[in-house]
């Protein structure tokens, strides 16, 4: 976006072929960022673009991605699945659960590794560590990557949870580094799926609260983030280690296993490998129900030989997995109100993780927030991205921006210094009147959240007949109001171009149930400055520009719309005189 | 971010308002809360910039906005903008061989040197400026003459081989040579460079050795010349062509008019041929580093002569010495040998005085001893016989036997020990077999 800070790259060596990697626990993906500047995610040789995190060892023969996957039935034991939280951790700290069904980690010189029979000979179990395996597992993506392009990727952008700690982003960057990658830049999982929709040409600069539903393979992670023109604050993370596309799985598991038990008195899941082919063919019959109406799910010698057909309709399955859907949103809501935000504060909820194919999800999303929100996914957006891609299209996006940089250059911009800003704790704005409300509507121009240096202007409409105006600029206070549905309400639109017409007049939203309506309305707070701008002409406009300085400053100017000279002035910082100076 | 739009109107200035230059700050902004902005879009680089080199908005705005500015300047260097002249503008579209259909696109500061991509974004603008339909819907006449040229050019322009034979004759390319005042007032180089580089667009060979300068070598210079005079050009006289035959023409006066075009084709390229020559010829008289070269070339010669001359003279000189030195060394052998001769003489003579001595004294004791005959007179056959053996002892003994002999004998009167001497001195020389045993018997006793 800038050769300002490319200057200095002219000297870094070799061509820099960078891809953004999302790195998950289930699936990874591989993006890379096209010369016309669009995001696209990268099929492996298998034709996947969500490749297993897996790899299987069979006589000395590595198997990666969806070869692997088949190997859960077979050769369970020597087939590594679901390590990347396991990267960088103490044995003691994790939690082996998901690897019940694939290879179990072991304590190897105070980290966890995997016991695997690597070689042909029988009874040769070599311990491999998590950060080798992930050296591997990187190895092959970035190989593929490779031959897609035709150019040896070199360099990465790598997506993490927000949970991830500093000590598993170090061990993450030197397992990649022995893969040959240079890891650029570390972002997290759903800054990546923000981005992801934002560098959308369509999509505009807005401020905005943004939910972040990523609900993955083996876990689910909610992000509220604070988007305010394009930057981004993580307000709150809520994570679930044990919810997630699985547990989806499991309901349809049970069910058919509760089938197959009343035809055939066996149960399937007693049998390990019975049950991988089970949970194999679920996870099949969930992504068929995700596109289609039903499902089928068959299996080829289930349990005791006996083939096993049988099909299932996405009501049947919505009403299996509805406790998991219910999770799926307490998390959402929890995440929510640890934000110390209130559903209607969210502009835009993004769901990503493969879970979020699933349309009951967003369906029940969209009936918790309310309708302003805008759902993105894929079968309540039209416009919606893959959820799976998200995070890898994000770090695609995010290594083509900074590709040209030095590396040093990236570790400045990345440092706390530049990171760790003051965000305004209210939301700044300007007083206007309605034509009945003499006492004034607060109309915000900065929202809280809202990192500083930060400046923002606005149009104001004056007066009809024109003349003297009077701007007072003040910080606002958002309240929740409940209204009983008989006073008309009235809209008091939160975000300025929510207003209604030009007059001003209200306009009556709502003929809905007896419920209570909830509406978020501002109150004016702390008066910061107050300007005028006189003999204003008539039906003209006032344009005021709020800036504020990383030390809190506040600088107004205020002038009428195509008028020459207007109204300038400062309010100093906090601490510092009270009334600053003009 | 756009500037936001408020619709609902500021309320009126209360009556009694007043503020210094009518702003009256209240209080400054509630303490803010820290947070981390995540590192990552666009819009965080931009405020990474920012914080990193301590602009504010509108500088940083300012910057980006004049390295932007700089970017598009770049873009449109190159950029095809000329005036047009009206004469051009006016042209009939039928006239194409006289047309300069550089100019009708714009690129006459270009000419052969455009790129291709610079005559289709040239013949894009010129298009979109000139299309009749524009024109006409501008309200003026549905005369596209112009516009006719432009698609001519274009189509000359970019067809390589068509744009090869106007290129050929494009005069308005040709930069002609300075006269030899105008060479001799001026700066050689400034004033044939120009002729060269023209000249040099018509080489198969690329690149073109160029002109250099006072400080080019000989074999840059000798390079050059050698290659102008070996010219290979690719120009052609085709677009010059008086006839052109067409389709409809029978075959012989298709040949016919070929045949002539070929000739006068061949006319011409010979006469440029001449022509490019005498241009070689008149910039090789002139140039001034010839010159230098020659009469470096001369000096050097000279040097090399009197260097030579220096040292044949120092030969003969050496010749001389040498001869002289032999001279002395000849003379000075000879008067050795002359003194060792004369040296040998002297001993010579001495020896003999010595040998003479000698046998004197030897005789003398022969005599002394009275012949060995006691008292009594000797006979003169005993006088002769002893005296005929002394003779013959004599000759048998050399010189330092004689004068042992002598010294033994030296003083001696007595007959008894001279004769003693002289026996022992016979059975001496008996034994050494120089006499005979009947030999020196008087000597004997």
């Amino acid at each position: 976006m800038s050769d300002q800070e490319g200057t200095g790259a002219a000297s870094t060596p070799p061509e820099r072929i960078v891809i953004g990697i999302a790195f998950g626990n289930s699936n990874s993906s591989i993006a890379f960022t096209s010369k016309e500047g669009k995001a696209e995610v990268i099929a492996n040789e298998d034709g996947d673009r969500q490749i297993p995190s897996m790899l299987s060892y069979v006589q000395g023969e590595e198997y990666h991605g969806t070869q692997a996957k088949t190997h859960l039935v077979r050769n369970s034991k020597n087939t590594i699945a679901y390590f990347r939280d396991f990267l960088g951790q103490d044995f003691k700290s994790i939690d082996p659960t998901p690897c019940h069904a694939s290879a179990h980690p072991i304590e190897h010189e105070s980290t966890v590794a995997f016991s695997i029979q690597e070689s042909a000979e029988e009874g040769t179990h070599v311990p491999i560590t998590v950060s080798e395996i992930t050296t591997r597992h990187l190895r092959r993506l970035a190989s593929s990557a490779s031959d897609f392009l035709g150019k040896s990727v070199n360099a990465a952008v790598i997506t993490v949870p927000t949970d991830f700690s500093e000590k598993q982003r170090d061990a993450l960057i030197s397992a990649a580094q022995v893969a040959g990658i240079d890891i650029l830049q570390i972002i997290h999982e759903p800054i990546a799926t923000v981005l992801a929709y934002d560098a959308r040409p369509e999509s505009k600069v807005l401020d905005k609260v943004v939910v972040v539903a990523d609900f993955g393979g083996t876990r689910s992670d909610v992000a509220i983030i604070a988007s305010r023109g394009g930057m981004y604050t993580i307000l709150a993370t809520a994570h679930d280690y044990s919810l997630g596309g699985a547990n989806l799985d499991q309901a349809l598991i049970d069910y058919f296993a509760k089938e197959f038990t009343k035809k055939h008195k066996t149960d399937p899941r007693e049998n390990t490998r019975s049950l991988a082919k089970l949970k194999l063919e679920a996870e099949a019959t969930k992504k068929a129900l995700s596109l289609g109406a039903s499902g089928s799910f068959s299996v080829e010698s289930l349990a005791d030989g006996i083939d096993y057909n049988s099909t299932v309709n996405r009501t049947r399955y919505e009403l299996l997995a509805g406790k998991v859907f219910s999770g799926f949103t307490r998390l959402v809501e929890g995440a929510i109100q640890k934000a110390g935000l209130d559903v209607l504060d969210v502009d835009e909820v993004i769901l990503s993780g493969g879970a979020s194919h699933t349309p009951k999800i967003a369906c029940i999303l969209q009936s918790v927030f309310p309708e302003k929100a805008s759902i993105l996914a894929p079968s309540t957006s039209a416009t919606a991205i893959n959820p799976s891609e998200l995070a890898a299209r994000g770090a695609a996006i995010q290594a083509n921006l900074i590709q040209e940089f030095d590396k040093e250059d990236i570790e400045q911009s990345t440092h706390p210094v530049v990171t760790a800003t003051p965000h305004l704790a209210y939301a700044i704005g300007v007083v206007a009147i309605s034509s009945d409300e003499k006492h004034g509507i607060f109309k915000p121009l900065m929202e809280a959240e809202t990192a500083v240096p930060v400046r923002r202007s606005a149009q104001i409409a004056t007066p009809k007949e024109g003349g003297d105006v009077l701007i007072r600029i003040c910080e606002g206070l958002r309240e929740i109001k409940a209204h009983k549905p008989e006073p008309k309400p009235k809209v008091n639109g939160n975000k300025p171009g929510n207003a209604s017409d030009g007059d001003g007049e209200d306009s009556g939203v709502s003929d809905d149930d007896e419920e209570e309506i909830r509406q978020i309305v501002w109150k004016a707070g702390r008066v910061l400055a107050e300007a005028a701008i006189r003999g204003v002409k008539k039906g003209g406009k006032v344009e005021v520009g709020v800036n504020v300085g990383e030390d809190l400053s506040l600088s107004i100017t205020a002038r009428e719309v195509g008028g020459k000279g207007g109204v300038r002035g400062v309010v100093g910082r906090p601490k510092a005189a009270e009334n600053g100076s003009a | 971010m756009a500037s936001t739009q408020v619709i609902l109107p500021l309320p009126i200035l209360p009556e009694g308002w007043t503020g210094e230059k009518d702003f009256r700050p209240f209080s400054s902004i509630s303490t803010a809360t820290s947070r981390n902005i995540e590192p990552v879009g666009p819009h965080f680089l931009a405020h990474a910039r920012r914080k990193r080199h301590q602009r504010t908005f509108s500088e940083d705005d300012r910057i980006q906005a004049q390295e932007k500015v700089k970017k598009v300047e770049d873009d449109d260097a190159g950029e095809i903008s000329e005036p047009e002249d009206p004469m051009l503008l006016s042209r009939d579209a039928k006239d194409w061989k006289g047309q300069d259909h550089y100019a009708v696109l714009g690129l006459s500061k270009y000419r052969y040197k455009a790129t291709e991509d610079q005559i289709k974004r040239a013949h894009r603008k010129k298009v979109l400026k000139h299309h009749p339909d524009k024109k006409a819907a501008a309200g003026s006449t549905e005369d596209d003459s112009f516009f006719k040229c432009i698609q001519k050019a274009t189509e000359i322009l970019l067809d390589p081989v068509k744009r090869r034979q106007f290129d050929s004759v494009d005069e308005a390319a040709d930069v002609d040579p300075p006269s030899k005042k105008e060479t001799q007032k001026g700066n050689f180089y400034k004033l044939w460079r120009p002729v060269f580089a023209a000249e040099a667009r018509f080489s198969k060979i690329q690149p073109v050795p160029i002109l250099g300068d006072d400080k080019s070598t000989k074999e840059e210079v000798e390079d050059f010349y050698n290659f102008w005079y070996n010219f290979d050009s690719w120009r052609s006289f085709e677009y010059q062509d008086e006839d052109v035959p067409d389709d409809n023409e029978n075959r012989d006066q298709k040949r016919y008019v070929e045949r002539k075009n070929n000739a006068a084709r061949k006319k011409k390229k010979t006469e440029d041929t001449a022509r490019l020559r005498r241009l070689v010829d008149d910039a090789l008289a002139l140039d001034e580093r010839i010159k230098k070269f020659r009469q470096q070339e001369r000096a050097h010669k000279d040097r090399r002569r009197l260097e030579k001359e220096a040292e044949a003279k120092k030969a003969a000189e050496d010749a001389v010495r040498a001869k002289e030195e032999e001279a002395r060394a000849r003379a000075e052998a000879e008067e050795r040998a002359k003194a060792e001769k004369a040296e040998g003489k002297k001993a010579k003579d001495a020896a003999k005085n010595a040998v003479k001595k000698n046998k004197r004294v030897l005789k003398g004791a022969v005599k002394d001893s009275n012949y060995f005959c006691g008292a009594g007179d000797a006979s003169a056959s005993v006088i002769d016989s002893v005296l005929s053996d002394v003779e013959l002892v004599i000759s048998k003994v050399d010189n330092e036997e004689l004068a042992a002999l002598a010294g033994k004998l030296n003083g001696k009167k007595d007959a008894k020990e001279v004769k003693s001497v002289y026996a022992e001195e016979v059975k001496r020389l008996q034994g050494e077999g120089k006499l005979k045993a009947g030999d020196g018997k008087t000597l004997l006793d």
